[in-house]
């Protein structure tokens, strides 16, 4: 069954359509490359998922179940997980502070709960071991490479049973050796079943790893296929409207 | 492969050793002992117990509300209101208790009334967007207002039935003959210490000084945190305000004019960066200790006083060199 399942979505911000029409299913342990042109509605789309916007109409449903999300915060509880573009990470903090920002772990009775060190490092730890990632829960993260600072941002979507990661450019300005590490981090989220939609410009990463990959332009969805199916030059062709729609 | 990936993971990059000797606030303590035990030879008066007592007075009231500008300072605020705020409430505690009035009832009041301040700033500052360094320049201004209108700019030194209680309260020696003030700071400080490094209200302090914008997409309170930073400030100029009533046994209009500046000066030396994220209790402590230090010293060795200024706003820039050069350090 689809972890999350779309069905005739538009987003309309006065007279502007960003988003039109759009129906599209995400499996479970599935990487979905979501590409498109500045302005295609795809951080329009990836924003109503997340539950900064509302749809204008359509139905969003997760497991089966109708899906309204009000706020970001209700989109969490729900198991979706953002990692954003500029990840949102406060360097004067070190690697585990930030993965539990806004969660932190406390020990204690009643008012009288103090922050857990102990077990936010070691749980913070566990996950970097399980990205395979080399960073250290106590660094500060403005002592770290780009690849690390991913693998920070992406260590906060498993800390609760995350179904479905949303990762909004994660590959945009980074090294070409820290992209690497990236794509082995979303690996690594497939290989535990959470599905991943992977906002990007860059062909290759899509490519790369991706199952299948969704192509919009202006507002509407006008590819939805596997990746062994395509090829890069199609998706250039479907994303500039050399090719109208396949 | 994996059990030197646990290990690399495991390891920690700084001993303790090396955190300490790479804090700005360790050079600081390192600058006030050398200080401290220079004055001893060189002077008579300075390792006398009444100048001692004196010293660790007089650092209290700059301490005390450096504590709670450390907490504003780290989200990336200013709060320039601390000095006024200290008078409104020092003349709300004497005016409430000449007019006869329990010390119980003018304590309370003059906390509300630091605490309502504390507010006002917060909101505007949280939920209008203004800028802090903008609301607090105004308050700056009206709370000492307020307090001249309050008083019709007069002298006030009857504190009604509980007179002798409030100057026992700021002027007395409770325990082992150290200085009351000196207590409630240690007890302020710890207090302090304690939300910064053990509480998520202190945690999210930091994240919002170090990227307010990840603070909120984590989904971290940051308005009502900022309100509370403010009036954390305020309820600190509120208590150093009652204290310093009780130790000078009078209230003028004058009373913490310029301590902004004093205050500020002290968490810049103790390690607090003005761009928000990094302060400590101790840092402010020693901010303050240093300042009053020097002040003392040039005192001491018959300096005049004019230079005091000089020595104050060197020690300022001395203490955030330090911090350049290691982070020229750092980023080669």
């Amino acid at each position: 069954m689809a972890v999350l399942e779309l069905t005739n979505i538009s987003k309309h911000f006065g007279a502007i359509q960003a988003v039109n029409d759009v129906s599209l299913s995400i499996e479970p342990g599935q990487v979905v490359g979501l590409m498109g042109d500045n302005g295609a509605g795809k951080s329009t789309l990836v924003k109503m998922i997340a539950g900064n916007f509302r749809p204008s109409h359509g139905a969003m449903q997760m497991d089966g179940k109708e899906l309204i999300l009000h706020k970001p915060v209700e989109a969490r509880q729900h198991g979706i997980e953002i990692v954003h573009q500029d990840l949102a990470l406060c360097n004067n903090l070190t690697a585990a502070a930030n993965v539990y920002l806004g969660r932190e772990l406390r020990k204690g009775v009643g008012p009288f709960r103090i922050l857990d060190y102990a077990a936010m490092y070691k749980r913070a730890g566990q996950i970097f071991a399980e990205l395979k990632s080399e960073t250290r829960p106590r660094d500060l993260v403005k002592q770290m490479s780009g690849g690390q600072r991913q693998a920070v941002a992406i260590a906060r979507t498993m800390l609760s049973q995350a179904k479905i990661v949303l990762m909004d450019e994660p590959t945009a300005a980074i090294s070409v050796r820290q992209v690497a590490e990236v794509l082995n981090l979303i690996r690594h989220l497939r290989d535990q079943g959470i599905a991943v939609v992977l906002i990007s410009h860059r062909m290759p990463d899509v490519f790369t790893v991706a199952d299948r990959v969704i192509v919009m332009r202006r507002g509407r969805k006008v590819a939805d296929k596997t990746i062994a199916l395509s090829s890069p030059e199609e998706v250039t062709g479907l994303i500039t409207g050399a090719i109208e729609q396949v | 492969m994996a059990a030197t990936l646990d290990q690399t993971i495991a390891q920690k990059q700084h001993t303790l050793l090396s955190r300490v000797f790479a804090s700005q606030t360790f050079w600081v303590v390192i600058a006030v002992i050398l200080a401290c035990l220079f004055l001893s030879f060189a002077t008579d008066a300075f390792a006398t117990s009444k100048n001692l007592y004196n010293i660790t007075r007089n650092v209290t009231f700059v301490a005390i509300v450096a504590l709670g500008m450390t907490f504003v300072i780290i989200t990336g605020g200013i709060d320039l209101s601390v000095g006024s705020v200290l008078c409104l409430s020092s003349m709300v505690l004497a005016i409430t208790m000449h007019a006869g009035y329990s010390i119980e009832v003018g304590i309370l009041a003059s906390i509300a009334t630091a605490l309502a301040i504390g507010a006002f700033n917060g909101i505007l500052i949280a939920y209008l967007g203004f800028p802090p360094f903008v609301v607090t320049l105004g308050m700056l201004s009206i709370a000492r207002s307020l307090a001249m209108v309050a008083s019709n700019n007069t002298v006030v030194f009857q504190f009604g039935p509980d007179h002798d209680k409030l100057l026992s309260l700021g002027g007395g020696a409770w325990l082992f003959g150290i200085a009351n003030p000196v207590l409630y700071t240690i007890v302020l400080a710890l207090i302090t210490g304690f939300i910064l490094r053990w509480t998520k209200f202190g945690r999210h302090i930091f994240a919002i000084g170090g990227n307010e914008h990840a603070a909120t997409l984590t989904g971290v309170p940051v308005r009502q945190i900022k309100v509370a930073v403010y009036m954390i400030s305020a309820l600190s100029a509120g208590i150093a305000g009652i204290i310093e009533t009780g130790w000078l046994g009078a209230v003028t209009t004058n009373i913490g004019t310029g301590m902004e500046l004093q205050v500020i000066a002290a968490t810049v030396i103790g390690g607090a960066n003005l761009a928000g994220g990094v302060g400590t209790a101790f840092g402010a402590i020693v901010g303050a200790a240093l300042i009053e230090v020097i002040r003392n010293s040039l005192g001491l060795l018959g300096i005049n006083a004019f230079w005091q200024g000089v020595f104050i706003g060197g020690a300022i820039l001395l203490a955030v060199l330090f911090d350049r050069i290691r982070n020229f350090r750092r980023s080669d």
